[in-house]
């Protein structure tokens, strides 16, 4: 399970609609916990994908993903999966995904059509890297209400 | 020596929950090895079914990611840490055309046939697949359509359109290796299907003999993954450029002149197309054709066979592509150039404000059949006339404007020779009493002359050769050679 909080899924929403029609992708910053994470913030990436690359693909460097790991540590929390977006396309892994994947995070995909948001999913991997499964997002009620 | 291995988060619960391991090892693979043998589970993440380092697990030691050192045997000094790095990628598969499993399946004669291939991990069974899958739309079976053809022949691809409507001339045999001298008078399309299906019977050939126009482009192009520019002129390389941008198609481009060639891909949805390179066709007439300035038989080889790498990698979703970069080779010289390009924000076609939304006349476009009021009338006379000329014992004087290698090869009798470059500064020795006959190869540069001379003042009377010495040899004296 992954819990989500609304203004932190309105952020990867605001993320992908702005870079459509290219793919972003970033962090997700939070805690493990009991039989799942719960999502704090997220920590926007640049795709360092070529540019003729980037309508389809996402490549964050391992500069930036030890960024993401040290700004976490400071706050207190860790890097419980990452987030990007399938323009034009299904929020369900692809293959190349798969093939890019680590256990145990939490990949949430966006799909999005026409510079809107639909569909978002999570997906965790299963440890012998045969398939992803379906992970259920829970969105508490916001403090406000 | 003892060192620490930092874990990422993902990879901790195989790590029996720890953030670092120390290890003894004196180079980083050696100390992943030690962890992958301790910690079983973490193998898989870290290795592919090659036991390679996976693409996206990157290993710092310090500060440098081992991939810029020494690889696994970066050493590893006594408490330094060795750092696990994921990189992250993903994606859709949205911008592919075909996924693994719509892909053709190769039979067992393709197998080994394509075995070179198969065992290439950057091309390997997917790629043949893809290759197989793949249909690529030649212009031309000419220079650069020969080597082309006969290598994505080979290579596998499966459809090949060829467009042509020319037929074969001893003349191209030079370097148009696709054709043989069997099939002089033949279509080329005809010649060329019956090459590539003798090298590979696998290929579907899909001739089409006809001259590419504005009505027909758009509804060839839309059936091709891929199209290859192989043309001579100017009309049509615009014409494939507009046709390719306004369908979405890859354009892979060659050109060559005299010993000078130039590649690129073109490619709008992904970096600059032709126009953003030349946005106007040079002056008519500036940029002689192969058949007027000549061109090394072996050039046309390297760049075709340049422009069938790069359709085998665009195929294949190869990095490192031709794209947003021009190729120039000088065979003479032998040195390869490269110059970047760039998407230009203003071009007309491709652009973000373009304003060329269908195919235009390219004719027109390159100022080819615009009328020129300001010319004054050409007199001009056949070869058969000429030759009547001499038989009947006319006064007059003939006028070779070709150089003097041209000369070597052939000339007509009583012919006196004068180079182009040189018709002005000798004008003295043209007899302004008597008619003067000016004749080059094709009658292109004896009409310059004539103008040349008239600006300079020359007030005799100057007659064009039409067709030049090639008319003479087709129509008067067939022992004149023909080159």
């Amino acid at each position: 399970m992954l819990l989500i909080d609304n203004d932190v899924i309105a952020a990867i929403i605001e993320h992908a609609e702005r870079e459509y029609p290219h793919e972003c992708g970033g962090m997700l910053v939070g805690r493990f916990s009991e039989g799942g994470k719960a999502v704090k913030e997220i920590f926007p990436l640049e795709n360092a994908r070529e540019a003729h690359a980037r309508h389809h693909r996402v490549l964050i460097v391992p500069k930036d993903v030890m960024r993401a790991e040290r700004y976490a540590r400071e706050k207190k929390l860790d890097v419980v999966g990452y987030y990007h977006s399938h323009p034009n396309a299904p929020a369900v892994p692809s293959q190349y995904d798969l093939d890019h994947a680590l256990p145990v995070w939490s990949y949430v995909i966006a799909s999005v059509a026409n510079a809107k948001v639909g569909d978002i999913r999570s997906w965790v991997m299963e440890n012998d890297r045969s398939k992803f499964n379906d992970e259920p997002i829970e969105r508490p009620l916001s403090a406000a209400g | 020596m003892a060192v620490t291995v930092i874990i990422p988060t993902p990879l901790r619960p195989f790590a029996d929950n720890k953030s670092e391991i120390e290890v003894e090892a004196t180079t980083a693979g050696e100390a992943l090895e030690k962890l992958t043998a301790e910690h079983s589970g973490l193998h898989d993440h870290l290795y592919n079914e090659r036991n390679d380092l996976r693409s996206f697990i990157n290993v710092y030691v310090g500060d440098e990611d081992i991939r810029h050192l020494d690889g696994p045997q970066t050493p590893v000094k006594d408490g330094e840490t060795v750092m696990i790095v994921p990189s992250i990628a993903g994606g859709s598969t949205a911008g592919e055309s075909r996924t693994a499993n719509e892909l053709p399946e190769l039979t067992n004669e393709e197998y080994a046939r394509y075995s070179r291939h198969l065992i290439l991990p950057e091309v390997g069974l997917e790629g043949q697949r893809k290759l197989k899958a793949a249909r690529v739309l030649m212009i031309g079976t000419g220079g650069l359509g020969s080597p082309l053809g006969l290598y994505l022949a080979a290579a596998g691809v499966g459809t090949l359109g060829i467009v042509d409507f020319d037929v074969v001339d001893s003349s191209n045999l030079q370097r148009q290796i696709i054709h043989g001298s069997k099939d002089i008078g033949r279509p080329k399309i005809e010649s060329a299907r019956d090459r590539l299906l003798d090298i590979n019977p696998n290929t579907n050939v899909e001739a089409f003999e006809t001259r590419l126009t504005s009505e027909n482009a758009l509804e060839l192009f839309r059936d091709f993954d891929v199209v290859v520019d192989g043309t001579d002129n100017f009309p049509t390389r615009y014409l494939v450029n507009d046709a390719c941008v306004l369908t979405g198609k890859p354009n892979v481009y060659g050109s060559i002149f005299r010993f000078e060639g130039q590649a690129s891909v073109f490619w709008a949805e992904k970096g600059a197309c032709y126009r953003c390179l030349y946005p106007e066709p040079p002056p008519p007439g500036l940029v002689p054709s192969c058949a007027e300035g000549g061109v090394l038989g072996v050039l046309p080889g390297i760049v075709g066979t340049i422009q069938a790498n790069e359709v085998i990698k665009v195929i294949l979703g190869a990095e490192g592509i031709l794209l947003n970069r021009l190729l120039l080779f000088d065979a003479w010289k032998m040195t390869f150039r490269q110059l970047k390009l760039r998407k230009d924000p203003n071009c007309p076609i491709c652009g973000d404000h373009a304003t060329i939304k269908e195919l235009i006349d390219y004719e027109e476009f390159c100022g080819l059949n615009l009328p020129e009021p300001e010319k004054p009338q050409l007199e001009e006379i056949t070869a058969t006339q000429l030759k009547a000329m001499f038989d009947c014992g006319d006064n007059f004087q003939l006028i070779d404007v070709r150089e003097p290698f041209e000369y070597d090869i052939a000339r007509i009798p009583n012919s006196k020779l004068i180079p182009l470059g040189d018709v002005v500064a000798r004008r003295s020795e043209i007899d302004q009493a008597k008619v003067a006959v000016m004749q080059c190869k094709g009658g292109v540069r004896s009409a310059k002359a004539i103008d040349a001379l008239k600006n300079a003042g020359y007030t005799g009377r100057l007659v064009n050769l039409k067709g030049g010495i090639g008319a003479w040899s087709d129509e008067v004296d067939p022992n004149v050679p023909k080159y």
